[in-house]
């Protein structure tokens, strides 16, 4: 058992937990856009920047990826803190100036446009977080897309920008994606993933006659889980 | 193929064996054929040197040894004779001939192939005497000279391996790393982190299989100091990485050398051939029971994985995206296994501290900068090269004792040193001594050695805007503050630059570089805003002078230069005119010796006509 | 035969995925780029994602996707030459070439790439054609330096 403190509040934790999942057992609000419970800490947006203290130094760390120690002192809101936030906020807004959910982020720390020259600005989504692509990795396991290129030209493809072959259509990707950049529609008997440059025939349900899910991916979870063949033959809410 | 040395014993006699044939070879030439020198045309003389002492029935009398870096880059091609070690430079293959029947045949000096003193003009005949070298403490570069780096023999003859015997014979690991801690050897890489800790935390870290590692990704531009000594003495950088692994436990150990350096590559994978033949590497290295193995692998071409845990990554096959530090690399390093890294040049010292003892080696340098460092001077000084200097030497003693002072007879600038994860130092700032403590707090750092000299034809806001161009490209791109940062610091020089600046620029500019310091994931990104910082701290009336009054008093902004004639000086020779891609100047008539005319409008600043001109005709505003 | 060729380079190193930026640079020895066949195969037989093999040889700059020139045209943007005014000298070759960074001639005869540092910094701007280096570049000096290579 290790004791620490968040903001004032003396907290009970286990070793090897990070501040991130300390302060949200105990109900403290650390802003993310890069983590996501199910897949491993990134540490790429930086949002979730503390100031920790300890003998007698100041240090900004990600709560998402520092492992709690004995006496270890946290704030997550000093002004070092928040200067650290709203400049990461306003070159988020600088690259994605029109995102809904960017701007909303930005006007919370009360940026509502950022210091940088408007023909500068971009129209992106896409916050190169990684969720994507770490999702589709570390729990579907196809690896169908990944981050490609370096630095400013980053981006989240699939492989030599074609379709992407190993995708299965689950569509984790999108609802994972924190900005809304991944591009989804179920057309009919279709699923697109735009982004991806792919299309799936969708399975249709013997009761309802509902398509529901994509072929391509009930045949990856059957084959990976050896189930038999009818298996998903009805829909879940059939079952 | 070289015979394995299964005993200390079997090295001692190969050892006598070896110096008493070096000390019989009375006639020697060592003839440079470091990277640097190969512009010159190195290898043509080295040729020459084989050819005219074959033409003259004296390949077996004179000892003709292909020798890395010597350091004086500037003076390249090199030869030093010995007896004496007559320093011959500049050569020609015309020389060569001369050379031999001059020198080597009848023991006189070629004085015009001699350096000659800038100050006094005096020429100067052994490279003892040469101001360049006098001023250096070449413990590490020094053996360069001496010694052909593909063979092992040679470095055999000088000594090599006998540190590697005495610590698997007469120390224990615990002992070897006590060494290390005692003699106060700090980390050469730029970090300077104390080895001997670094080694004792990764052998005591949890695990049972621990890596040793070789950083030889020397990616700041401008500093080639690793590969100087990479190339020129590669075995001593391998005995001190074998040391290492006995002293940290390691039974594999891995040397990244950067893409961009086939010298080094090639030199390194002769070394590691020969020692392994030796029997210094492989199982039971000279009988004392210690196996140890060595790989080499090479970069792809990314800065950013001369930091360890991006280097680190890319062996494990990834990209080279660091990771969060807050687990030390010494616990969780290469697979999740204890690592340590050092640098090309720290694992280099470890012999000379394992020889001659920590005592010793804490003579040298200043307290708490123990030893001596290698630098890439460089730029517009008049001995370019790399210099080995003891810690704590003033940057004035550097660049005008050992560099000659500056090119051309111009004005000091600033000193950039540190690469682009450190800053430029101005001329208040000339006495500062020169070790990581020093370097640090006046808000730059030693890094791997760069240390580039500016003159008043360099404008300070054009090198800010260099190096974030560089560190834009460079960036993995992982975390928001770095990639993104970066590149709106680069738009705001840019615009700068060109005559866009607006008052609150620097403000801004310093607002962006307090996030990258504390936010970014890794140190490129948290060292990115030095370049920047150090220049508007020392040099903030170019920034306003820019910004305010849209001119660079340097000369150097394209936008806000103009090229114009100097009509006293131009006689119409018209050779501008050819060298001019727009048109843009007109000669005024052949022969009638009137100045040629330049049209601004058609003007593209690109230079050629500078470039160009001998006369000096060309003037930039 | 692409197979052979790509197996050859996987089996000199044991398959070991670590070794995967190795195998991808003996595989770009053998045919000046990286086909794009080459890399499904290697990632194939390593049991390596593909997406995981196009992340890196987009990431690291030793990698080309593009077949290369005849003739590499190495430019030094290291500070050491950039303080003695390589930008004029890459101005020059872009324009004497028509090609910016990292493009190919369309005759194929040359590939412009930009390198930082190649440990020439006494005799800067330096530039390697080839392998070979020449050192104190200019301006005026580009032409007749690009004519010597067929």
């Amino acid at each position: 058992m290790i004791t620490l403190s968040i903001d004032g509040r003396e907290l009970k934790a286990e070793k090897g937990q990070t501040i991130l999942q300390v302060a949200s057992e105990n109900g403290i609000d650390i802003p993310t856009l890069c983590y996501h419970e199910a897949l491993e800490p990134y540490g790429a947006c930086r949002l979730c920047v503390v100031e920790i203290f300890k003998g007698g130094r100041s240090r900004v760390v990600a709560s998402c990826l520092y492992p709690v120690e004995e006496g270890l002192e946290v704030k997550t809101s000093s002004p070092r803190v928040l200067d650290n936030r709203k400049m990461i906020l306003e070159l988020l807004l600088a690259r994605c100036c029109k995102n809904k959910v960017i701007q909303e982020l930005a006007a919370q720390m009360g940026i509502e446009q950022p210091s940088f020259k408007p023909e500068y600005l971009e129209d992106n989504d896409c916050i190169l977080c990684g969720l994507c692509v770490r999702a589709c990795e570390q729990v579907v396991g196809v690896s169908a897309i990944s981050l490609v290129n370096r630095g400013i030209t980053k981006e989240v493809a699939p492989p030599f920008f074609e379709a992407a072959t190993a995708c299965i259509g689950c569509g984790s990707c999108y609802y994972v994606c924190p900005t809304g950049a991944i591009k989804m529609e179920d057309k009919g008997d279709t699923r697109i993933i735009h982004n991806w440059k792919v299309e799936f025939k969708l399975k249709k349900c013997k009761v309802c006659g509902n398509y529901w899910a994509p072929e391509k991916q009930l045949d990856y979870i059957r084959d990976k889980l050896h189930l038999p063949e009818e298996f998903f033959d009805v829909c879940p809410d059939c079952k | 193929m070289l015979n394995r040395l299964c005993s200390r014993k079997e090295l001692e006699v190969l050892q006598k064996g070896l110096v008493s044939r070096m000390q019989s070879e009375k006639l020697r030439i060592a003839v440079c054929n470091g990277t640097a020198c190969h512009p010159y045309g190195c290898v043509k003389i080295i040729e020459a040197f084989k050819t005219e002492l074959a033409k003259q029935g004296l390949e077996n009398k004179v000892d003709l040894k292909i020798t890395g870096c010597h350091g004086l880059c500037e003076r390249g091609p090199i030869a030093v004779i010995r007896p004496g070690d007559i320093f011959y430079q500049q050569l020609k293959v015309e020389d060569v001939p001369e050379i031999i029947s001059k020198t080597i045949v009848n023991g006189n000096i070629i004085d015009r192939l001699l350096y000659a003193d800038p100050a006094t003009g005096k020429k100067l005949v052994y490279q003892r005497e040469i101001p360049f070298y006098r001023k250096q403490q070449r413990l590490i570069f020094g053996s360069n000279c001496e010694i052909d780096p593909t063979s092992a023999e040679d470095y055999i003859a000088i000594g090599g391996y006998t540190a590697l015997a005495k610590a698997l014979f007469e120390m224990t690991p615990e002992q070897i790393i006590d060494e290390i801690k005692h003699s106060g050897l700090r980390g050469r890489g730029g970090g300077g982190f104390p080895t001997g800790i670094k080694w004792e935390s990764c052998r005591n870290a949890p695990g049972d299989i621990r890596y040793v590692i070789v950083n030889a990704d020397e990616g700041d531009p401008g500093a080639y100091a690793n590969e100087g000594l990479l190339t020129g003495n590669p075995h001593s950088v391998l005995e001190g990485l074998i040391i290492g692994a006995y002293a940290i436990g390691a039974r594999e150990g891995y040397v990244y050398v950067r893409n961009e350096y086939p010298l080094a590559l090639a030199n390194i994978t002769t070394a590691i051939e020969q020692a392994e033949q030796l029997g210094f590497l492989g199982n039971n290295i000279l009988g004392s029971g210690f196996d140890f193995d060595v790989r080499i692998t090479r970069g792809g071409g990314a800065f950013v994985c001369g930091e360890s845990t991006a280097l680190m990554a890319s062996l494990e096959g990834k990209v080279g995206e660091p990771r969060a530090k807050y687990v030390h690399t010494v616990e969780k390093g290469l697979w999740d296994r204890p690592s340590d890294l050092n640098n090309v040049e720290t694992w280099a010292n470890v012999p000379l501290i394992i020889n001659k003892g920590a005592d010793w080696y804490q003579t040298i340098g200043s307290e708490g900068n123990e030893g001596t460092k290698i630098f890439s001077l460089t730029g517009k000084v008049n001995n370019t090269g790399l210099v080995e200097v003891p810690m704590g030497i003033t940057l004035r003693e550097i660049i005008y004792d050992i560099g000659g002072g500056i090119k051309g007879g111009k004005k000091f600038k600033a000193v950039q040193t540190g690469g682009p994860s450190g800053g430029c130092l101005p001329e208040s700032l000339l006495d500062l001594p020169v070790d990581f403590d020093e370097l640090t707090k006046a808000g730059s750092m030693m890094g791997s050695g760069g240390m580039i000299v500016m003159d008043e034809g360099n404008c300070m806001v054009d090198v800010a805007k260099y190096f974030l161009t560089f560190l834009e490209e460079e960036s993995c791109g992982k975390c928001v503050p770095c990639r993104e940062g970066i590149k709106r610091m680069r738009q705001i020089l840019n615009d700068i630059t060109e005559g866009k600046g607006e008052e609150k620029d620097i403000d801004l500019l310093e607002q962006i570089s307090a996030t990258l310091i504390d936010s970014s994931l890794c140190a490129l990104g948290t060292s990115a805003p030095n370049p920047v910082l150090t220049t508007i701290r020392y040099f903030r009336d170019e920034y306003e002078a820019h910004i305010k009054e849209k001119r660079c008093p340097a000369g150097v902004c394209k936008a806000l230069i103009r090229y114009y004639i100097i009509e006293e000086k131009c006689p119409g020779c018209g050779l501008c005119v050819k060298a001019c891609p727009e048109g843009a100047i007109t000669s005024m008539g052949k022969g009638k010796k009137k100045p040629v005319v330049l049209d601004e409008s058609k003007c593209i600043k690109c230079g050629a006509c500078y470039d160009v001109c001998r006369l000096g005709a060309i003037g930039i505003e | 035969m692409m197979d052979e060729k790509v197996i050859a380079v996987i089996n000199k190193y044991n398959g070991d995925k670590g070794q995967l930026i190795s195998i991808l640079q003996d595989i770009q020895a053998e045919y000046y780029y990286l086909p794009k066949e080459a890399l499904v195969q290697a990632s194939e037989a390593m049991d390596i994602p593909l997406s995981h093999v196009y992340s890196l040889v987009t990431f690291f700059k030793a990698f080309s996707l593009e077949p290369r020139g005849k003739h590499l045209v190495s430019v030094c943007l290291g500070t050491a030459c950039h303080v003695r005014g390589v930008a004029r000298v890459l101005d020059k070759i872009e324009r004497s070439l028509d090609i910016g960074r990292g493009e190919t001639t369309k005759d194929h005869k040359f590939t412009l790439e930009t390198v930082n540092c190649m440990g020439c910094c006494a005799v800067g701007p330096a530039v390697k054609i080839d392998g070979e280096y020449f050192g104190q570049m200019s301006t005026d000096k580009v032409d007749p330096l690009l004519a010597k290579f067929e």
